[in-house]
């Protein structure tokens, strides 16, 4: 446990290492970068095995940062910051994984990359406000370069867009913190000591903190109607970074939510509760349908990811304990299977037949000429529709279960989103895949004259440690929810349910 | 008033050593400059000068804070031994940049004007007095507005040299003359008798014209708007090493003699705008400046395609960021503004440096003339995506931490219960629209290809070891403020 801070210093360090070795050698760039990110992983294994979960945040470091501020280096871990760094890990490596064939600029690529997901490790182990928004934004600038460096479909425009829709998000963050600093009568960032604070502002102050913090956040988790940013972001954003955005980025914004803005500000829960609901449902119904008319698709996942991260802030706002637990869930099933997608149809896919057109892919009968990658989209497939055996399926019941505790028609309306998840991904599936070889719709494309590059092995190791992880979770979700469940029993946690559920 | 003359001779240690390092490097280059190269002349000069500049600053560091001098006229509290310090690490950073990246002619005359411009800004640091304020202001600024219109080569440079002057001697008029009236109103030019005079006087209509005509030529020298029009012409004309010490350390120094003008002088007339019932006072109308020049910065630098006029425009918004910081000096300490403030000299000086080591080989004046430059130069290119980003506010660089810092003294005046708390929301949601126009320049340097034309940039060893350690004071100071706030 106590080597969790760990990830954050190996993650910068495989960052300067992986920079500099890119000037020498691209493979050892790459080398680098899977080292660190497997170590990073093997850290949040061992740190997981030997953790048994209790309510409140577990004190990892605490030493005095910048004391005329009252700030402190405070890092913390509970079940979900540890579910969710699991998670990173896992993506992370298998991104790296599935960059293996960045030729261009590689150590500039996985200084990036790795950076980023030192960000990341550091916003799930801060217990200070100020901590938690430095390593945020330390997050969202290696995005653009990412991006704009390396992407594909009008890239730039959608690096762009991305980092200031999450810039214009963490500054309304940062608003919300340093009005609730600046009227707390102690002279301190620490979550807890925001939270105590927080009881003593009037019930004004905290619903206008709690929106500036929380929709701040939302804007990175994809809350409608601020989620255009996403699909032209994770099209743009090649393979790697997109699994990270769809995978881990987002997650950044639903945990921001609920660890600072839901459990600091609980009396601004309780009164934005239905618009955030409402919010969520809409997202979901409406990312949902557009992704069923896409003809692009990366763009079909693009809108799947913003339909699923709907579930994961219902979840949230629904503010009981199982929806929260299933919100939690949700977070790292969606992390792991949309990081699965993004790889098949960026990289397996789009790699060899260079094209996206669904119309273009029907032609081509993928499934003979990829079939590990029909497979595995296949697998992922189910998963993302919510099938039994997957870990979407515990993740999206409880949260449905949860809200109808605390409002059956949210509940009813959400699961009308889960028909709609399974239409457009049997749909892609079919087009993609299971297309015709029909000659009378015939492209050039269709008598594709080279054969396709074989699946190579670094992509069939990040896939099956994906697919591992949502089959596992699929099949023991308790594994997970004894860590998250315990963890919303702590007071801070407690006491937002009962100020935030009617 | 005391006139004992030692401990002021000790005090003005640095600004002495300063203006005989000055007169040594024109000596030596009268002498022994006339056979050689004029890069050899800048070379020596400039030697000379940064000598001069360790000198003054292993005095300013000795002499510690010595409290009031010569019967208070300069006060060497915590707050102006830092901002001699700030002073003098930032033109030492000019005076290298100078001597590796620019082709002026009379280059021993540059460094030894460079020399007094840095000597009257550090006694505007200490100046308790507003004749020495004045003295100090004006030896720095007619320095400068010969460093702007150095280079006479460019028809450029001439003219940002004589739109600094002529804007710069009217502001100085009207310096002058509102100090003229506040000695009428009060009969002394010491800050703490105008300070009790001031305490026991209504605001009269003949103190407003005071307050607005020294107010004026502080929006000038801070480049604020409405008070900024020369800020992009003379950013653009002057050579890279005179913008950079205009921008940065001759900022630093005006913002230390204004807050303290402003604070320990005229605080009985400051007024109120932390409540939403305005109390007369120069407060307001500072306030007023502030949104002015965030707006005006922000919004003015979407257009630019200059790189220089950018940097000018994100230079008017930062001194609306800086104003809300000197607003919020009186409770919360002058920490985070002169955080803010050295910090912010930094990273542009950084910027300048590296635009001046990319006009050393070729042109750097569009935004796109900077295409590529992580092949042309990998070594500029990671040196500007720390200043870049350090001036944009995102952590872990410095310029994140000065914002944040000057934003929360700015908040904890009052949360949102008033007009300051509501210009500190807008300051810190426009930093989003900073974040863009910096990414243009960014994108262009980091990830575009270079032009089919452009060579690589060979960046000489003093000006790359300049910036390197710009960039990395930039990284440390910004994970350890306190190593500045605790200066103060």
């Amino acid at each position: 446990m106590n080597a969790l801070p760990c990830t954050i210093y190996v993650s910068f360090l495989g960052a300067v290492l992986a920079w500099a070795a890119g000037r020498l050698s691209a493979m050892a760039a790459r080398w680098i970068a899977l080292v660190t990110a497997i170590t990073g992983l093997g850290l949040a294994l061992h740190a997981a095995s030997g953790f048994v979960s209790g309510p409140g945040l577990q004190t990892l470091v605490d030493s005095a940062w910048i004391p005329e501020v009252g700030v402190r280096y405070h890092l913390a871990a509970d079940g979900i910051s540890l579910t969710l760094i699991v998670l990173t890990g896992l993506a992370a490596t298998a991104g790296i994984l599935f960059s293996w064939n960045i030729e261009q600029r590689v150590g500039d690529f996985f200084a990036l990359y790795l950076a980023l997901i030192g960000g990341v490790y550091g916003v799930f182990l801060s217990a200070d406000a100020f901590v938690f928004f430095v390593f945020y934004e330390i997050a969202i600038v290696p995005k653009y370069f990412l991006i704009a460096n390396w992407g594909s479909t009008n890239r730039e425009y959608g690096a762009m867009k991305l980092v200031l829709y999450s810039f214009a998000g963490s500054s309304l963050v940062l608003a919300g913190l340093l009005w609730a600093y600046a009227i707390s009568p102690v002279h301190s960032f620490a979550l807890s000591d925001l939270a105590a604070a927080a009881t003593h502002f009037t019930v004004g102050q905290q619903i206008g903190i709690f929106a500036f913090v929380f929709f701040g956040f939302a804007v990175l988790a994809g809350l409608f109607p601020f989620h255009t940013w996403a699909p032209t972001g994770h099209v743009a954003a090649p393979t790697g970074a997109s699994m990270l955005l769809a995978g881990v980025v987002m997650k950044l914004g639903a945990y921001g939510c609920l660890r600072v803005a839901m459990a600091t500000f609980p009396a601004g829960l309780a009164f934005w509760q239905p618009t955030i609901a409402w919010l969520a449902i809409i997202g979901i119904l409406y990312a949902g349908l557009i992704a069923l008319v896409q003809d692009d698709f990366k763009f079909v996942i693009g809108y799947s990811s913003v339909s699923h991260m709907g579930f994961v802030l219902l979840g949230l706002a629904a503010a009981n304990v199982q929806a929260i637990s299933g919100a939690v869930l949700q977070m790292f099933s969606h992390g792991v299977i949309a990081g699965l997608l993004f790889a098949v149809v960026g990289r397996m896919v789009y790699e060899r037949t260079h094209t996206r057109q669904l119309a273009d892919l029907r032609t081509m009968p993928l499934h003979r000429l990829l079939p590990f990658a029909a497979l595995t989209f296949v697998l992922a497939g189910m998963a993302s529709m919510g099938m039994p055996g997957f870990s979407g399926f515990p993740a999206e019941l409880a949260i449905l279960i949860g809200t109808w505790k605390t409002s059956p028609l949210w509940a009813t309306c959400a699961a009308a989103g889960v028909l709609v998840a399974a239409a457009f991904t049997l749909r892609v599936i079919h087009l993609s895949f299971f297309g015709t070889t029909d000659h009378s719709h015939s492209h050039v494309v269709a008598h594709t004259p080279h054969p396709m590059p074989r699946i190579t092995w670094p992509e069939r190791l990040g896939a099956l440690l994906l697919v591992g992880a949502t089959v596992f979770i699929g099949l023991k979700p308790d594994h997970l929810l004894a860590w998250i469940t315990p963890a919303l029993q702590s007071p801070i946690f407690q006491a937002m349910m009962h100020g935030g559920a009617q | 008033m005391s006139s004992d003359f030692l401990p002021l001779a000790r005090a003005l240690m640095p600004e002495a050593t300063l203006i005989l390092g000055a007169l040594i490097a024109l000596a030596i280059d009268l002498i022994a400059g006339r056979n050689s190269t004029n890069e050899q002349r800048l070379r020596t000069a400039a030697t000379l000068g940064s000598f001069a500049i360790v000198v003054a600053l292993y005095h300013t560091l000795r002499n510690g804070a010595l409290g009031p001098v010569y019967g208070g006229v300069f006060l060497f509290d915590r707050f102006a031994v830092a901002t001699r310090i700030g002073v003098l690490v930032l033109a030492q950073l000019a005076i290298v940049l100078a001597s590796g990246t620019s082709k002026v002619r009379n280059a021993a005359e540059y460094i030894a004007i460079m020399l007094l411009a840095t000597s009257g800004l550090l006694v505007m640091a200490a100046a308790q007095q507003l004749l020495i304020a004045f003295l100090g202001l004006e030896l720095a600024s007619l320095s400068l507005y010969i460093l702007a219109g150095f280079d006479k080569s460019r028809r450029e440079s001439a003219e940002a040299g004589l739109k600094y002057f002529l804007l710069g001697a009217m502001s100085a008029a009207f310096l002058l003359f509102g100090f003229s009236l506040l000695y009428g109103l009060t009969g002394s030019i010491e800050l703490s008798i105008i300070a009790r005079q001031l305490a026991s006087q209504p605001m009269t209509p003949l103190l407003v014209v005071a307050l607005v005509m020294i107010l004026v030529a502080f929006g000038f020298k801070t480049a604020a708007a409405p008070f900024h029009l020369w800020a992009p012409d003379v950013y653009q004309g002057a050579p890279a090493a005179s913008a950079a010490l205009i921008a940065s350390a001759s900022k630093l120094a005006g913002l230390t003699l204004f807050a303290r003008l402003l604070w320990a002088g005229f605080w009985p007339a400051a007024g109120s705008a932390a409540r939403m019932d305005i109390l007369p006072g120069w407060v307001p109308v500072v306030a007023v400046i502030a949104l002015a020049s965030l707006l005006v910065g922000n919004i003015g630098a979407l257009a630019q395609t200059n790189v220089r006029r950018l940097l000018a425009y994100s230079a008017i918004a930062h001194a609306g960021a800086l104003l809300l910081g000197l607003l919020a000096t009186r409770r919360a300490g002058p920490g985070p503004l002169f955080y803010y403030a050295a910090t912010y000299g930094l990273a542009t000086v950084g910027a300048f440096g590296v635009i001046g080591a990319i006009e050393r080989q070729g042109r750097c004046e569009q935004i796109s003339d900077l295409a590529g430059l992580h092949r042309r130069s990998p070594l500029l290119a990671l040196c500007l995506f720390v200043f870049v980003l350090s001036l944009a506010g995102i952590p872990p660089l410095a310029g994140f931490f000065g914002k944040f810092g000057v934003f929360a003294a700015a908040l904890e005046l009052n949360g949102l219960g008033g007009y300051i708390g509501w210009l500190t929301m807008l300051a810190i949601l426009l930093s989003a629209v900073a974040l863009y126009y910096y990414l243009t320049m960014l994108k262009q340097a980091l990830v575009l290809p270079p032009a089919s034309d452009a060579t690589p940039i060979k960046v000489s060893g003093e000006a790359a070891a300049a910036l390197l350690l710009a960039a990395a004071l930039l990284i440390v100071l910004g994970i350890f403020p306190s190593a500045v706030l605790r200066l103060i």
